[in-house]
């Protein structure tokens, strides 16, 4: 069963609308996060979970209640925020507390659950801390142990990264998951860094202008993703625009330039304008032409070396020029082509998706 | 802004002019009072000037104001009536300011406006405008009589008795209040202002109710806002006479009436600046009281 349904949820404010006609259906112990790039009303979304907004139309359901009208103080949620707001005039012990304190929980008990949520996020040495004494993923581990203090059904975290620095940052997503399988609730999360949401989540949905585009699995939504902006917005990806002139036996023939007719695999229905999707890393870089798979040929135009990995781009006769993800697995890698080298492209008929343009 | 460290001509050209106006236009007249606060009445030719003060160092003015009941009587009650006008001030100013900093960005500045706008008229105009308002035949009571005769209470209880509002205690708060309202409105405004949405919010997220909130969270918050309100008013009203003077009338003097009185009708000069460095020593105690007491709320915390 789903612990939070959102039903054709709409937000509008003043002439905008946030959210248009959300249907999301998280189930219980799972890691969730809604990604989307700023504006695509991810956040207004969370707010409206949260309490803080209304839904415009359509209903949100937390554990089976209707809760769209609920006040945020009367709902079985707690978030993180993305500035924390980690109360400046309490001490730490106080901060993660405070939840307990106003809602009438014994002193003691107060005092002890909280000291049970610092250990949790490693931080019972600080208690007696104020906050503008703490880093930033201090105060972010006082925020998560204020909300999780509470024991809500889900904890919701707003852009929960986006203060830390890369290091902090990758540390944090670990911590999030660890933490998240050790207390078993639900985590819904706000984000507009792909990396993090394919990192820690379960399932994805991806928003855009208050849309939701798709919801899937993370593996699913990078490999098989439902369109184009999908496509685009997770990763990187390589669009050959052609035109469909046939069926084939589970599969569409697609005339592409300087591709010719080439058949891939697709299960869908295709048909007029579409464009082909293969990602960077699918493709193989070589400077013979290789005997099968689909072929570009072209020049090398940019080598970006990142150590591990190097992002190439290259020019085929016409059009865009396509991105080429090589890994640097031995040490002579590098010296296998250079800016100016004529190369071919390679890649698989399976590795191809077909996309709606 | 290392610079102006740096180079001194730019340090004394900037901070020249205002420290000039401070020392000349109110350290030294300030000085030149305290002096004055240990003189006395010069004696000239056997018999005692009504003009002339002479510098004698005595403390007679002090003893005098400290000795005589009805001075302590006087600067006591000054303190409670401002203390009472303060807190009324921040009672009806804290939601206003509230109002204010929560209100659509488009009605802000309007609503600040209107706070502001009652200083561009003199003082003692808006003083006099309370009379007509509080006087026997004055708005109140006519709205009152208007309100009593509308749901026939006339023919209950007799006619209607109008109401003595002016020239008491009543008066004085209600002007103070009236006059003082936007130094509390403005600083609670900036803190409240400046307080971040996001504390209110996670406050109601861990559960808290709006009261719950507004004490446990807003207040702490913008206390820097109240305690500058509080300063800003309850000062001012410790010395003005001008509102105890005209809407208090013989019944409700304060201690700036008395100072006030010395200077002019009185004309005795000494004794009057004893008085107002008394008053200022009640103010700087106020202020110090404030610092240990935030210093103790800080330890507390």
């Amino acid at each position: 069963m789903s612990i939070i349904s959102i039903r054709n949820v709409t937000k509008t404010f003043v002439g905008i609308t946030a959210v248009d006609n959300a249907n999301i259906e998280i189930a219980a112990n799972e890691f969730f996060a809604v990604l989307g790039p700023s504006g695509c009303g991810k956040t207004t979304l969370l707010r409206m979970l949260a309490g803080f907004e209304t839904p415009t139309t359509g209903e949100i359901l937390i554990d089976g209640v209707d809760v769209s009208t609920t006040a945020p103080n009367k709902r079985p949620v707690n978030m993180v925020f993305q500035s924390y707001a980690v109360f400046p005039h309490m001490s730490v012990l106080a901060n993660v507390g405070y939840g307990l304190k106003v809602t009438g929980v014994p002193a003691t008990e107060t005092r002890q659950r909280a000291e049970e949520a610092l250990e949790m996020v490693q931080l019972a040495h600080l208690a007696e801390r104020k906050p503008d004494q703490l880093s930033g993923g201090q105060r972010q581990r006082v925020a998560l142990a204020r909300a999780l203090v509470k024991r809500p059904k889900v904890l919701l975290l707003d852009e929960p990264m986006s203060a830390l620095d890369a290091k902090l940052r990758e540390q944090m997503q670990l911590e999030l998951t660890r933490l998240q399988e050790e207390v078993g609730i639900t985590f819904v999360i706000v984000t507009h860094d792909q990396d993090e949401a394919l990192s820690m989540a379960d399932r994805i949905a991806v928003m855009q202008s208050g849309r939701v585009e798709q919801i899937a699995t993370p593996e699913a939504l990078y490999e098989s993703p439902d369109s184009r902006f999908v496509a685009d917005f997770i990763g990187k990806v390589n669009l050959l625009d052609g035109q469909v002139t046939g069926a084939a036996d589970q599969g569409v023939t697609v005339d592409v330039t300087h591709l010719g007719k080439v058949t891939v695999p697709h299960s869908g229905h295709a048909q007029g304008q579409v464009s082909l999707a293969v990602r960077p890393e699918k493709i193989r870089m070589t400077v013979a032409r290789p005997d099968s798979g689909l072929l570009v040929q072209g020049r090398i135009v940019d080598w970006a070396y990142y150590g591990d990995t190097s992002h190439i781009r290259v020019q085929p006769a016409s059009g865009p020029p396509m991105s080429v993800t090589v890994q640097n697995d031995t040490r002579s890698t590098i010296e296998n082509g250079d800016v100016g080298d004529q190369v071919w492209l390679s890649w698989r008929a399976e590795d191809t998706l077909v996309l709606d343009r | 802004m290392e610079s102006y460290r740096k180079n001194q001509r730019v340090f004394w050209v900037l901070a020249g002019p205002g420290s000039f106006w401070l020392l000349f236009f109110f350290l030294v007249p300030l000085g030149m009072v305290w002096i004055l606060s240990f003189g006395e009445k010069a004696v000239i030719d056997g018999k005692i000037s009504i003009t002339e003060t002479e510098i004698t160092w005595t403390l007679a003015n002090y003893v005098r104001a400290l000795a005589d009941p009805v001075y302590l009587v006087i600067m006591w009650k000054s303190i409670w009536i401002s203390a009472l006008a303060t807190m009324l001030c921040l009672i009806i100013a804290y939601p206003v300011a509230f109002v204010i900093s929560f209100a659509s960005p488009r009605w802000r500045p309007w609503l600040l406006l209107a706070v502001i706008l009652p200083f561009w008229i003199n003082l003692l105009i808006r003083t006099y405008a309370l009379i007509a308002v509080f006087r026997i035949r004055g708005y109140v009571n006519f709205t009152l009589e208007w309100i009593y005769d509308t749901l026939w209470l006339d023919g209950l209880f007799g006619p209607f008795e109008p109401l003595e509002l002016l020239y008491n205690d009543f008066a004085v708060v209600a002007g103070l209040v009236y006059v003082f309202m936007p130094f509390m409105v403005l600083p609670l405004y900036a803190s409240i202002e400046r307080l971040d949405r996001s504390m209110l919010e996670a406050s109601l997220d861990l559960g808290a109710s709006q009261v719950a909130t507004f004490l446990r969270v807003t207040v702490p918050l913008t206390m820097p806002g109240i305690v500058s309100g509080l300063i800003l008013v309850f000062i001012p009203c410790l010395g003005s006479f001008l509102t105890a003077d005209l809407l208090g009338g013989t019944n409700a003097t304060m201690i700036g009436n008395v100072i006030e009185r010395q200077f002019k009708a009185a004309n005795d000069w000494p004794f009057g600046a004893a008085l107002s460095f008394l008053l200022m020593y009640v103010t700087f105690g106020a202020l110090a009281l404030r610092a240990l007491l935030s210093r103790d709320a800080e330890a507390r915390i």
